[in-house]
């Protein structure tokens, strides 16, 4: 048995400070020069006295041009979430400034720079909301100082608005163009006098802000990384070895050379095991003058594998061997509260139950690619990365080069879901490019996408609940078993780690006297990796069916019954409870984000309320609630469906509440809730990835499959509740507990429960 | 004029011969509609038409829909800001194009039916039946 802490990575206090840039600065953040001023925002790490301690990440830019442009970097990867609007919009709120003008240039992976730039953990907004306010209030503030003078008023009597300085008693009018220039001379205010907007002066934040995007997208003009193109520029399809860890050991290529087109073949190492996070796979890639002719050419390689340790890897058999597992005895014990073993000596009932969730695909609609120049000692690429600095690390690594000649440039992502946070597809570019000498686009077909994935692994959970004599729930015993991400990159890691844990095993809530969370071995034969909430996805699956099924054993409405579990309101830390190492709350001190049972109440009644939980539906139809806290936001979820006799599912209602602090943008909160329904759907009723000799069995949207217009969730509404809180995020709250809600549905509209995913009633 | 193997799919050939790259390559088997182009007033999906099968017939691609990107449909999606990452919307507003040719006043059913063919990951599929509603109400049946 082995399972890796959480990297004990201190839960970090981080302040920002506005400064003024140089032009330097905003020029090599790729920026345009001419005249104006520019501001920077440092992130850095405090204690808790909020004295500086040192650097923690990124310097953000905005620049104000003579001629009354506003430009801000943007520095988090776009995939749909809006974030390449919304924190913009966060700093033109503040400013004042006319948001028509306002233009945001896409920043290329620099650590130095713009700090951990990964875009995954939902984690953007929650980072960069305060410092982006105050970018744009100290802008405002120098601006108006400038104004003030020439007109020779009180600054009190000033405001911006659609990027001009108004004299308000006089309505005088001056355009921050005119203003720019002699704003640069001034000093930046301390942080004590920045003056931020009241809720009431918002004009943006809050409301609903289209994304900058949307008409380059709907006139076909939005660049993805598959649109990325250089003069000279070579496409690369590569056929890689079907079985995790395995090795070429020669390959034909007559035929491939015949397709006309077809220029070199080339072979590429690949990482072995362990697979790694970064790395790419062992294969053969043929580089043609275009896609088909390299797709043509790869499909006529023959190649003689060494298949390695992992090619008679069943999943299906791996499932059954779990199943033995977490419900026929003692596992490593996670988290301890009470005795559970007497509770359930004591039981007047006890439920047991074992939940299966099958391995997953990403599938983002624009598979992998990425285009790689090596040239002079330099490497440049393009790709659609949610993480340009791992990439860029690890290219340099990779291809023996400083990281300071490998720039890293990002695209739009057609959906990332955390697959495009591994950055091996853009190593296989920088690798062939450096050794053909030619600019090589790496393009994955939609069939290498299905067998290559870091997939979210299957899941295998027995879940233990027992009712005593006085109706209550008096013990909860969870045991788990999956391949971790952790394992990855070690292949000894044989039981979940600490980060994994910590999404929604763990942080139970419920305020159950005994609580015994244990975890099993399970070897790692595929490449694992985060997908849209993680484990999230199956800890909460099984724990909320399991909590509709005690509250009918107790006799109550599954809506009161998770309000009376969670007990008065309090702050939960978990921490005596875990057995080793500490609840790490996202990376977030939890002084700062409490776990607060207040919280989540607010959002199951408002849920319960808003979508008529309780009422009487026909026959065949039915409700299910469920309710979960990820990434610091809270959600609570009910879903309508009706089953008709052949037990075809549909969906014609979902309503969610959301506890995600202050809204920035409400329409992205509404589309990210609305997408996230959709991405649980997919795998709740359609999608899983089986292995048989170490293979994936699935090749493209076929056999794997992804919801449809005609069987989606139809009325989805979100809820949204109204706070000044800190803001969290929102990409993969959503996710959670839509299954558990819809199982749970289908219990009350069927009689049957559902204890495996993609749920099938017959058979 | 482009020269290309008679077996290339008219895919690769607008996106790699002549450079037109609103049409998104999602799964090249018919699966996905990413692809979707019209072939006459007709929906195909591009990654499946091998280009010797165009001939004369007129193709037509996101890029010409509308001269400046303002056809019924394209102003219905920014109205209900439809797309999440977009990649797969080019396609859908093709689709739906083809669709509101042969049936301007189409009912939530035949639109389901018609789209069932486009996927979209990020799940934007609720607004796409919106904004295809907003945009035949506009249109003469
Ligand atoms: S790429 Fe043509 S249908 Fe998917
Ligand atoms: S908007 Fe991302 S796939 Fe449709």
């Amino acid at each position: 048995m082995k399972y890796l802490a959480f990297p004990k990575k201190k839960q970090q206090r981080v302040a920002s400070e506005v400064f003024k840039a140089t032009r330097r600065d905003f020029l090599k953040a790729g920026g345009m020069l001419a005249g104006g001023f520019v501001l920077g925002v440092s992130l850095f790490s405090c204690d808790n006295k909020g004295n500086k301690k040192g650097p923690f990440a990124p310097n953000v830019y905005l620049k104000i041009s003579d001629s009354g442009e506003v430009i801000i970097i943007a520095h988090r990867s776009e995939m749909g979430q809006g974030i390449r609007t919304s924190l913009p919009l966060v700093v033109a709120d503040e400013l004042g400034a006319d948001w028509g003008k306002v233009q945001i240039v896409q920043a290329e992976g620099d650590e130095k720079k713009y700090g951990n730039q990964n875009t995954d953990g939902s984690f953007s907004i929650r980072m960069f909301y305060k410092p982006m306010r105050e970018a744009g209030a100290v802008a405002k503030q120098l601006l108006i100082q400038v104004a003030a003078k020439r007109w020779d008023v009180p600054v009190s009597e000033c405001d911006t608005e659609s990027s001009q300085v108004i004299h308000k008693t006089s309505a005088r009018k001056i355009g921050f163009g005119e203003l720019a220039g002699e704003a640069a001379e001034l000093p930046v205010p301390a942080a004590k006098d920045i003056k931020l907007k009241s809720r009431a002066q918002f004009s943006m934040i809050g409301k609903a802000t289209s994304i900058i995007d949307l008409p380059a997208i709907t006139s076909g003009q939005a660049v993805f990384g598959i649109d990325a193109a250089v003069e000279g520029m070579k496409v690369a399809v590569i056929k890689r070895c079907p079985v995790v860890g395995g090795s070429v050991k020669s390959f034909t290529d007559e035929k491939t050379r015949a397709i006309p087109g077809v220029l070199q073949v080339v072979s590429i190492k690949g990482a072995g095991l362990p697979a790694t996070l970064n790395k790419p796979l062992a294969g053969v890639a043929v580089i043609a003058e275009n896609t088909w002719a390299a797709i043509k050419g790869r499909d006529l390689l023959e190649v003689t594998w060494d298949l390695g340790p992992n090619a008679s890897y069943d999943s299906n058999q791996q499932i059954k061997e779990l199943v033995q597992k977490v419900s026929g005895g003692e596992g490593t014990p996670r988290r301890n509260r009470g005795d559970f073993k007497s509770a359930r000596a004591n039981a007047r009932k006890t439920i047991e139950r074992t939940y299966i969730a099958p391995h997953l695909a990403h599938a983002t609609m624009e598979p992998p690619c990425a285009l790689a120049v090596v040239k002079d000692g330099f490497c440049e690429i393009w790709a659609c990365t949610q993480n340009p600095q791992g990439a860029r690390d690890v290219v340099a690594e990779v291809l023996g080069f400083p990281v300071e000649k490998v720039k890293v440039n990002v695209t739009l992502l057609g959906g990332g879901f955390g697959r495009k946070s591994k950055p091996d597809f853009i190593v296989e570019a920088a690798m062939l490019a450096k050794q053909t000498g030619l600019p090589i686009k790496v393009q994955w077909t939609r069939e290498d996408d299905i067998h290559h994935d870091y997939f979210h692994a299957l899941s295998v959970q027995h879940v233990v609940a027992t009712i005593d004599k006085d109706n209550k729930l008096s013990g909860w015993n969870h045991h788990i078993a999956y391949p971790s991400i952790s394992a990855t990159s070690d292949i000894s890691v044989m039981q979940p780690d600490d980060g994994e844990m910590m999404l929604g095993a763990v942080d139970f809530p419920y305020d159950v006297p005994a609580i015994r969370i244990e975890t099993h071995d399970a070897k790692t034969q595929l490449r694992v990796g985060w997908l849209r909430s993680v484990r999230n996805i199956p800890q909460v699956f099984a724990i909320a069916t399991m909590l509709d099924e005690v509250a009918e054993a107790r006799g109550m409405d599954p809506v009161a019954h998770a309000l009376d579990l969670l007990g008065p309101d309090r702050n939960i830390t978990f921490n005596e409870e875990i057995v080793k190492g500490t609840y790490p709350n996202y990376g977030e001190d939890i002084a700062n984000y409490p776990w607060e049972t207040r919280r989540m109440k607010a959002v199951i009644e408002r849920v319960a309320k808003e979508s008529g939980w309780g009422k009487k539906l026909p026959k065949g139809s039915g409700l299910g609630f469920a309710a979960h806290k990820s990434f610091l936001t809270y959600v609570a979820c009910v879903v309508r469906v009706t089953v008709d006799a052949s037990g075809k599912i549909s969906i014609p209602h979902v309503h969610y509440a959301v506890d995600c602090g202050t809204a920035v943008n409400i329409d992205r909160i509404k589309s990210q809730f609305e997408g996230g329904a959709q991405f649980a759907a997919s795998f709740a009723l359609k999608s899983a990835i089986t292995f048989k000799n170490g293979r994936v069995e699935q090749n493209n949207f076929d056999g794997y499959e992804i919801i449809r217009m005609p069987d989606s969730p139809k009325e989805i509404h979100v809820h949204i509740i109204d706070s000044e809180d800190k803001p969290t995020g929102v990409g993969e709250p959503p996710v959670p507990p839509f299954a558990p809600a819809l199982c749970n549905a289908v219990y009350a509209a069927t009689g049957k429960r559902v204890y495996q995913l993609p749920i099938r009633l017959n058979g | 004029m482009v020269e290309a193997l008679e077996d290339m799919p008219l895919l690769w050939v607008l996106r790699d011969l002549i450079g037109l790259k609103g049409t998104k390559f999602g799964c090249g088997v018919a699966q996905c509609g990413a692809c979707t182009v019209h072939l006459n007033d007709t929906a195909v999906r591009s990654c499946s038409v091998p280009v010797s099968a165009v001939g004369e017939n007129k193709i037509t691609t996101i890029e010409g829909l509308s001269e400046h990107g303002d056809h019924p449909l394209q102003l219905a999606w920014q109205k209900h800001l439809v797309p999440q990452c977009g990649y797969c919307q080019t396609g859908q507003i093709m689709n739906a194009a083809a669709l509101l040719k042969s049936n301007p006043k189409p009912s939530e059913d035949e639109i389901e039916q018609t789209m069932a063919g486009n996927l979209c990951r990020c799940g934007t599929y609720n607004r796409i039946k919106a904004a295809i509603l907003t945009a035949s109400s506009g249109l003469k049946s």
